[in-house]
C-alpha cells in the first residue's frame, strides 16, 4: 500500500501554489492536510501526477474574527465572522477559546472528527474542500449559514455554504481554484446550536449527523432557524422546510417535531455497510429533534442571559 | 528526489528521499527506527504514530519530505540513561500491553496528552486512545496506565 | 490412577504459589513493585474463593517449601524491549542481503476463468526482477492436501481459476515494494466471469455454480453423527425449542498484518523461510507437500515478537509457499509484507456457519436432547486446519449442560469467499450463539428464569470428571458455584427487579447470560471426525497434542529455554520464567526465554504453535517437565558435594541445600561450573551436558472412536458471564451497563495474565456481538476491507468488565492449569445477544447487533 509516484511541488505563496494547480491542471491535486488524500493514494485510489502541498504557505492558517464589534455582542445590524485559515488544523480550531466563545458548535463537532492525530494535521479548509457528505465540518458550515473565500486565477471570491457543496466529493470551486478562508457567523445575542450523531464508534463517519443553529426575537419566538445533515445525502444537505415549520413559533415539542418530520421528507438515504436506509431515515428524525431541541434551549439561556440583540 | 533535513529524537539527519516516500517507511527503513510499527497505511489503527513538533501524527499519513525541518520524535526517544519513561512504566505496571505492536503509537498520543495540561479525565483518556487499535488487551490496563501519569 | 499421579506434581508447584503470596523473597525484583496498580485491582476485583482456601488449607499438610513465583501477579519479562520499541517483530529483521520485495496482483472478481495474463508492461518497470504467474504456480507446486478426501486444486494462487476476490494471481517482485506495486498495476488480466456463490444459500440453491468442477458439489462434507438416543429424546419431550442462527464471518485483525521472507536454495532444494506463523505445525508438513520437498528441507523461522495473531497467522504458510516459488523461480531472496486492505480481503476469517437448533425440554425445564444442523462455509478452498472449525468443539457440543442424546449434522460448504482459518475462539462462537439463544428462548417459553434454567441443566460437579455424549470428559469444576458467583457480582435479582422500574419509564434494559465451557489443548484427532470410521480405519490414527521443551544451563548459572509455542503477546516468555524460576531455585533474572522458534532447531511436533490456548496447560506444563529433569541433574551433581542423597537435595535461592538444613548449600553456579568445566568429575551416571530436551502429552486424548465419539480436547474450563445492557428507544445503540464474567480456569498461573486474557478475549467478542462482521455483495466483493469499514472496538466501545476466579485444578495438566483465553469470544455474543433480546423483546436478533439492525427488527 504504497502511493504511485507523483510530482511535488511544495509553494510558499499562495500565488506559487495558484500557478502550479494551474499548470497541473486536472493532474494536480491539494495536499493539504492529508488525512483524507493520503489514505487514498496509498491505496491508489487516486494517483495525481503533481501533488502541490501547500502546508509552507504561510498566512492561511489564523483563527480571528472579523466584522462589526470586537467583541461578542457588539455591533449589532451587522454581522461577525469567525474567520479560519484554510490551513488551520482541526486540532487548533477545536481548542481555539474564540472558536468557543464564536461559535460553540464548532469545537463540539470536531471532537468526534476522526481522533485526535487525524485533526492535529487535517485541515479545517481541506475538510470542507473535500466536501465528503459525511464529515462533520461541511454540515456545521451549513446549518451556520456560513461562506468560504476561494482563490483562483480570476482573483478571489466567496461562496455560500449554501451553494458550496454540489455533489458526492464536489464543490462549485472552479478549476484552479483553492479554498483559503473559511468565515462562520459568530453567536450574537439569543443564538443558540446543537449538534447530534450516531456513529458506530468514536470518531467514525456517522450514520446520520444533524446540527441547527436557532435565533430568537426579543418575544422568544424563533426568527431563524438552520438544519443541516449529514451522511444521508451525497452532499452536506441544508433542510429549508424545517426552518420554514420553525419560524415564529417558541420551539414547543410539537414544532420540533414537525420540523424533524420535515427533515425525515427531505432525505431518501440508500443502505449503507451498517445501517439500512430505513434506519437512517428514522435517525435523521431522532437527531434533527435533538439538535434543535439543543439549539433552542441554548438560545433560550442566551435570551434568559443577555436579551435578545 | 529530495534533500531533507530532520531532528529525529535530537539527532539530525541528512537525507535524500523519492518524493512519495512515507514518512513511517523513512523511518523505519532509512533511519533503522523500527519501532514505529505500520498497521493500517491508511491512518486508522494509530500503531504508527509519532510526534511531529510534538503534535501526535500518522507517520502513515505523511510524506518524509514533509518533514523536512521538522523535528519528529519516536518510541525509541522517550526511555532515558536513567531507565524508562513514566508512562513506559506505568504500560508496563499495568499490563498495558500484550504483543507491544501498537505499543509505540498509544506511547506517543499519551506523551503529547502528558505534555498538555491536565488532568485528564478517564472518559478523555478513552476518548484519546479510540485514535489506537489494540487487539490484545480490551484497553483497561492501558486505561489504567494512563490514569495514573496523566489523569486526575 | 492418572489423574493422581498427575495432580501430584500440579500441586507441588501450585502450593509454592500460595505460600508466596504470605511472604517476601529477596530474588525477586518485580514482585516488591506497587501493589496498588493492576495487582491490587484484580485482587479487589476478584472474589473470595473457597477453591483457594481450600487449597491454602491442603497446604498445611506439606513440607515448608520456600516461596514460589507461580501463580503470583509477576509483571512480564517481555515488556522492558517492547516498550523500548526493540522488539524484533518479522518485518523489523532482515535475515538475508540483497532481499528482494513482493507485491501480489489478486483477482478483482469473485469467481471466473483465468484466459490471460499480460505481464509484459510489469517487466518494463525499472527495478524489477521478475512476474511469478499462475503458470508457474501450476508447474513449481502441488496441490495443499486436505482431511477431507476430495479433488480441490488449491494453491497458493489461481491455476486457471480464480475462485474469490483477492485471491492470489501473479507475484511481482522488485527492489523495493513501491516499485513492486508500481509494476503490479501493469499486470493486466483476462477474466472470463462465472456465475458467483457468495453465500451458502446460494452455493447449496438448485442449479448453483459449482467452484470446484472435479467435486461437483459445493458440499464437500456431510456427516450426520448421533449419540444416545435424540429421536426418542423429542419424542418425550414438554417443548421442542426450534431456531435458525447465522453467525457470520468476522476476522481477529493482527495489528500486524502477515509477512513472510524466503530464501529457495538451489543446490539442495530446500528452503527457509522466515514467518509470522503461529502453527500449528501441522501445516508445516502441508506447506512443504506443496513446494515439492520433504519436510525437513523446510526451515520455518519465526521471530522473537509476533504483533498479535489469535489464529489468524496459521494462514501464513499458503503466502510461504507462494513466495519460496518466487524465491525459486528469480533466484533471490524475497520479502512480502502483507498490507492491511490485503489482510482483510485474502488473509482468513472465521468461518460463518448457519445453525439450525432443536432443543428438546422437560416441562421442569430438563434439556432432554439436541439436534444441530450445521453448515460451515470455509469460503473457496478447504485450507487446513479447516474444516476443523466444524469439530473443534464436537466433544462439547452441548456446552455446560449434562445432555445424553445428540444428534449432530455437519456440512462442509465452499463458497466464492476468502478461505476461513483459525480465529480466537474457532468453533466457540459458532456453537454458543445457537444453544445460548436457545436456552434463553426456552427459559421464556416455559416461564422460567433463564439463570434457573441454567442451573438445572448444568453439568454437577459431583459429575466430575463427566463424560459427555459425544465423548468429551470435562475434567473438573463447579459450574454452579461460578453461576452463583456471576449472579451475585451482576446484583442479579436487583437487576431484574430495576428492569421492570426502567421498562415502566421508557427505557430499554436487558440482561443476557451465557455458560461456556471452554476446551483448551486441542486433540488434532478432531479434524479426522469428518472422515467416516471406515476412513479413519485406513488412516493412520491421529491424536496429536504433544509440546517439547528445550532447557540449558549454561557455565555461570544462567537457563535459556526453547520452544515452539510462537508467542504474539500471550507472556509465554514470562510464565516459563516462573515455572523454571521455582523448579530451579535460580533468579528469574538468570533465565532466558527464547521465543523465535526454529524448526531446524527447536523441539516441535505437528501440534506445536499458539493456538487452542495451550500455552498454560501443556507450554508451561512441558517447560515443568524439563525443568524438572534438569532439577534431577542439579540435585545429582549436588548430592555427593552435599554428602547426602540426590532426594534429599532441594533447589532453593540459587543453591542447592540439604533440606531442612539450609546451611549445608553449594551455589547452583557452583554445580553449573563444575558440570561444564569438569565432566571427570562427575558422579558416575550424570549426563555431561546441562540440557535436556522434554516432551509432553496430556492423558485422555485418543483418536475418534468407531462410534465418532472423541475427547476434543485435553482440558475444559468454564465460564459465565451476565450482561446487562441498556437500549436506546431512539436511536438503538446499545450501551453495556455492567459486563460479569466468572472463569474457571483451573489453576492460574500468572493472575496478571490472565486477567489480560479474559480482557482481550472478551473485547473481541463483544466487537463480534456488537461492531464486527465481514460485509460481501451478492457478486462476492468485499466491502469490509479497510479499517474504516471493517469495524473493531476502542477504549470509547469497551467496558470495563467484573472479573473472577475460582481455580479447580485439572487432574490432566502438570499445572493443574486451563486455557483461559477463548472463552469470552465465545461468550460474548450470546451474552450480549440474550441481554439486547431481553431489552427489545425481541426473539430474534442477529449479531453484530447494529442500531439498524435492531431497529429493523424492532419495527417489524
Amino acid at each position: 500500500m504504497k502511493p504511485a509516484p507523483f510530482r511535488y511541488e511544495r509553494p510558499s505563496s499562495l500565488e506559487e501554489a495558484l500557478r502550479a494547480l494551474e499548470e497541473a491542471g486536472d493532474e494536480g491535486r491539494v495536499l493539504a492536510g492529508g488525512q483524507s488524500l493520503v489514505p487514498m493514494l496509498n491505496m491508489r485510489l487516486a494517483a495525481p501526477s503533481v501533488l502541490v502541498d501547500v502546508n509552507a504557505i504561510s498566512g492561511l492558517d489564523e483563527i480571528a474574527t472579523e466584522g462589526e464589534g470586537e467583541a461578542e455582542g457588539e455591533g449589532e445590524g451587522d454581522r461577525r465572522y469567525l474567520v479560519v485559515g484554510a490551513l488551520a488544523r482541526q486540532r487548533t480550531l477545536e481548542r481555539s477559546a474564540l472558536a468557543a466563545s464564536c461559535c460553540p458548535v464548532l469545537p463540539e463537532c470536531l471532537s468526534v472528527v476522526g481522533h485526535v492525530p487525524t485533526r492535529n494535521r487535517g485541515t479545517v479548509g481541506g475538510s470542507i474542500a473535500h466536501a465528503d457528505p459525511a464529515g462533520e465540518l461541511p454540515v456545521a458550515l451549513l446549518a451556520l449559514g456560513g461562506e468560504v473565500e476561494v482563490a483562483g486565477p480570476d482573483g478571489v471570491r466567496r461562496i455560500g455554504a449554501d451553494d458550496l457543496f454540489v455533489g458526492f466529493l464536489t464543490t462549485s470551486l472552479g478549476a484552479g481554484e483553492m479554498l483559503v478562508r473559511c468565515r462562520f457567523p459568530a453567536r450574537r445575542g439569543a443564538v443558540g446550536s446543537g449538534f447530534a450523531e450516531v456513529a458506530p464508534r468514536h470518531g467514525d463517519f456517522a450514520f446520520a449527523i444533524a446540527c441547527a443553529s436557532v435565533a430568537l426575537d426579543e418575544s422568544g419566538r424563533i426568527a431563524g432557524a438552520r438544519l443541516a445533515l449529514g451522511a444521508v445525502a451525497d452532499r452536506p444537505l441544508l433542510v429549508p422546510a424545517a426552518g420554514d415549520v420553525l419560524g415564529g413559533s417558541r420551539g414547543a415539542e410539537p414544532a420540533l417535531r414537525a420540523a424533524a418530520a420535515a427533515a425525515q421528507a427531505a432525505v431518501d438515504p440508500a443502505d449503507s455497510l451498517h445501517a439500512p436506509a430505513g434506519y437512517r431515515r428514522h435517525l435523521v428524525g431522532v437527531l434533527a429533534g435533538r439538535a434543535l431541541r439543543q439549539a433552542v434551549a441554548k438560545a433560550s439561556e442566551q435570551l434568559t442571559k443577555g436579551g435578545s440583540r | 528526489m529530495r534533500r531533507i533535513e530532520v531532528d529525529v529524537n535530537g539527532s539530525r539527519h541528512v537525507r535524500h528521499v523519492d518524493e512519495r516516500r512515507l514518512l513511517s517507511d523513512f523511518l523505519r527503513h532509512d533511519l533503522g527506527l523500527r519501532g514505529t510499527k505500520v498497521g493500517c497505511e491508511h491512518g486508522v489503527c494509530g500503531a504508527c504514530t509519532v510526534l511531529l513538533d510534538g503534535a501526535a501524527v500518522r507517520s502513515c499519513l505523511l510524506l518524509a519530505v514533509q518533514v523536512d525541518g521538522c523535528r519528529v520524535d519516536t518510541v525509541e526517544g522517550l526511555a532515558g540513561p536513567e531507565g524508562l519513561h513514566p508512562l513506559q512504566e506505568a504500560l508496563h505496571r499495568h499490563h498495558g500491553l500484550q504483543c507491544g505492536y501498537c505499543t509505540a503509537g498509544i506511547l506517543m498520543t499519551a506523551v503529547e496528552m502528558a505534555g498538555e495540561a491536565g488532568p485528564h479525565s478517564v472518559e478523555e483518556i478513552k476518548q484519546r486512545l479510540s485514535g489506537h487499535i489494540c487487539r490484545c488487551t480490551g484497553y483497561a490496563g492501558i486505561v489504567a496506565a494512563l490514569s495514573e501519569v496523566v489523569g486526575s | 490412577m492418572r489423574r493422581g499421579s498427575v495432580r501430584s506434581y500440579g500441586l507441588h508447584a501450585s502450593v509454592k504459589a500460595r505460600a508466596r503470596a504470605s511472604g517476601p523473597s529477596a530474588s525477586v525484583e518485580d514482585r516488591g513493585g506497587d501493589r496498588g496498580g493492576t495487582l491490587g485491582r484484580w485482587r479487589r476485583r476478584g472474589t473470595v474463593d473457597y477453591r483457594r482456601m481450600m487449597v491454602t488449607e491442603r497446604r498445611a499438610e506439606a513440607p515448608t517449601r520456600p516461596v514460589g513465583l507461580l501463580g503470583q501477579p509477576v509483571r512480564r519479562v517481555e515488556d522492558a524491549a517492547l516498550l523500548r520499541g526493540e522488539g524484533w517483530f518479522i518485518d523489523d529483521i532482515d535475515p538475508l542481503p540483497n532481499t528482494y520485495h513482493a507485491a501480489i496482483v489478486r483477482s478483482s472478481v469473485a469467481h471466473a476463468r483465468l484466459s490471460g495474463t499480460d505481464i509484459s508492461a510489469a517487466l518494463e518497470v525499472d527495478g524489477v526482477v521478475g512476474v511469478l504467474t499462475s503458470d508457474d504456480v501450476a508447474a513449481l507446486s502441488q496441490p495443499f492436501p486436505s482431511v477431507l478426501d476430495v479433488p480441490v486444486d488449491y494453491r497458493p494462487a489461481a491455476v486457471d481459476v480464480v475462485r474469490y476476490v483477492g485471491e492470489p494471481v501473479a507475484v511481482v517482485v522488485a527492489r523495493d515494494r513501491y516499485i513492486a506495486e508500481d509494476a503490479a498495476e501493469r499486470v493486466t488480466v483476462d477474466y472470463e466471469p462465472l456465475a458467483v456463490a457468495a453465500t451458502v444459500e446460494s452455493a447449496l440453491a438448485p442449479g448453483a455454480p459449482v467452484l470446484h468442477e472435479a467435486v461437483g458439489s459445493n458440499t464437500l462434507s456431510d456427516r450426520h453423527l448421533r449419540y444416545g438416543d435424540p429421536d426418542g429424546a423429542f419424542t418425550r419431550a414438554d417443548l421442542v425449542v426450534r431456531k435458525s442462527f447465522r453467525v457470520p464471518r468476522s476476522t481477529c485483525t493482527p495489528v500486524e498484518c502477515f509477512g513472510v521472507v524466503c530464501h529457495w536454495q538451489k543446490s539442495t532444494s530446500s528452503v527457509v523461510a522466515w514467518c509470522n506463523f503461529q502453527g500449528p505445525f501441522t501445516t508445516h508438513a502441508v506447506a512443504a507437500h506443496a513446494l515439492g520437498i520433504p519436510a525437513s528441507r523446510l526451515r520455518l523461522i519465526t521471530p522473537p515478537d509476533s504483533g498479535g495473531s489469535f489464529g489468524t497467522k496459521s494462514s501464513v504458510y499458503p503466502y510461504v509457499v507462494l513466495m519460496a516459488l518466487a524465491s525459486r523461480r528469480f533466484g533471490v531472496p524475497v520479502r512480502w509484507t502483507e498490507d492491511r486492505v490485503e489482510h482483510l480481503l485474502a488473509s482468513s476469517s472465521a468461518t460463518e456457519r448457519v445453525t439450525e437448533v432443536e432443543a428438546a425440554f422437560s416441562s421442569e425445564g430438563r434439556l432432554l436432547a439436541l439436534r444441530l444442523d450445521m453448515i460451515d462455509d470455509v469460503g473457496a478452498y478447504v485450507r487446513a486446519p479447516e474444516p476443523a472449525t466444524l469439530y473443534r468443539m464436537h466433544g462439547c457440543l452441548a456446552g455446560a449442560y449434562d445432555v445424553a442424546d445428540v444428534d449432530a449434522r455437519a456440512r462442509v460448504v465452499v463458497t466464492n469467499r476468502c478461505p476461513t482459518g483459525l480465529n480466537r475462539g474457532f468453533g466457540g462462537p459458532q456453537l454458543y450463539l445457537p444453544l445460548e439463544r436457545t436456552m434463553a428462548a426456552a427459559a421464556g417459553m416455559l416461564g422460567m428464569d433463564p439463570a434457573e434454567l441454567a442451573r438445572r441443566n448444568l453439568v454437577p460437579s459431583s459429575s466430575m470428571p463427566y463424560t459427555t455424549a459425544t465423548g468429551a470428559v470435562y475434567d473438573s469444576g463447579d459450574y454452579e458455584a461460578c453461576l452463583d458467583e456471576a449472579l451475585r457480582l451482576a446484583g442479579y435479582s436487583d437487576a431484574r427487579r430495576d428492569q421492570g422500574t426502567a421498562r415502566a419509564e421508557g427505557r430499554r434494559i436487558g440482561i443476557g447470560l451465557a455458560c461456556v465451557v471452554e476446551p483448551s489443548v486441542s486433540n488434532m484427532g478432531y479434524i479426522t471426525l469428518s472422515q467416516t470410521p471406515e476412513a479413519r480405519a485406513q488412516a493412520l490414527p491421529k491424536s496429536g497434542n504433544a509440546e517439547g521443551v528445550t532447557i540449558a544451563m549454561g557455565p555461570h548459572g544462567g537457563v535459556t529455554v526453547r520452544f515452539t509455542t510462537t508467542p504474539q503477546g500471550q507472556g509465554h516468555a514470562t510464565v516459563a520464567t516462573q515455572v523454571v524460576a521455582d523448579v530451579l531455585g535460580v533468579d528469574p533474572a538468570l533465565v532466558d526465554v527464547r521465543t523465535d522458534a526454529d524448526t531446524a532447531a527447536n523441539p516441535w511436533t505437528v501440534s506445536s504453535g499458539n493456538y487452542s490456548s495451550r500455552f498454560a496447560a501443556i507450554g508451561a506444563g512441558a517447560v515443568h517437565v524439563a525443568a524438572g529433569r534438569l532439577a534431577e541433574q542439579l540435585r545429582a551433581i549436588a548430592a555427593p558435594l552435599l554428602g547426602v542423597e540426590a532426594s534429599a537435595v532441594e533447589l532453593v535461592g540459587g543453591a542447592a541445600r540439604v533440606a531442612g538444613e539450609p546451611s549445608r548449600r553449594v551455589s547452583i553456579r557452583r554445580l553449573a561450573g563444575a558440570a561444564h568445566w569438569d565432566p571427570a568429575g562427575l558422579p558416575p551416571g550424570v549426563d555431561a551436558g546441562l540440557a535436556t530436551t522434554a516432551y509432553l502429552a496430556l492423558p485422555g486424548l485418543d483418536p475418534p472412536s468407531a462410534d465418532d465419539r472423541i475427547n476434543s480436547s485435553a482440558t475444559y474450563g468454564f465460564l459465565v458471564d451476565v450482561a446487562v445492557v441498556e437500549v436506546d428507544p431512539e436511536t438503538f445503540a446499545v450501551k453495556i451497563l455492567r459486563y460479569v464474567t466468572v472463569h474457571d480456569a483451573g489453576r492460574i498461573l500468572n493472575p496478571l495474565l490472565a486477567e489480560g486474557q479474559v480482557h482481550g478475549a472478551l473485547a473481541q467478542g463483544l466487537g463480534a456481538a456488537l461492531l464486527e462482521r465481514h460485509v460481501y455483495d451478492d457478486q462476492g466483493q468485499l466491502l469490509t476491507a479497510s479499517f474504516l469499514d471493517y469495524l473493531v472496538p476502542t477504549a470509547t466501545e469497551l467496558p470495563e468488565p467484573v472479573t473472577a476466579y475460582f481455580e479447580s485444578p485439572s487432574p490432566v495438566t502438570p499445572l493443574g492449569a486451563k486455557g483461559l483465553g477463548e472463552g469470552n469470544t465465545m461468550s460474548a455474543p450470546a451474552a450480549i445477544a440474550n441481554a439486547v433480546a431481553d431489552a427489545l423483546g425481541l426473539e430474534d436478533v442477529e449479531v453484530p447487533l447494529t442500531p439498524g439492525r435492531l431497529w429493523s427488527a424492532s419495527a417489524s
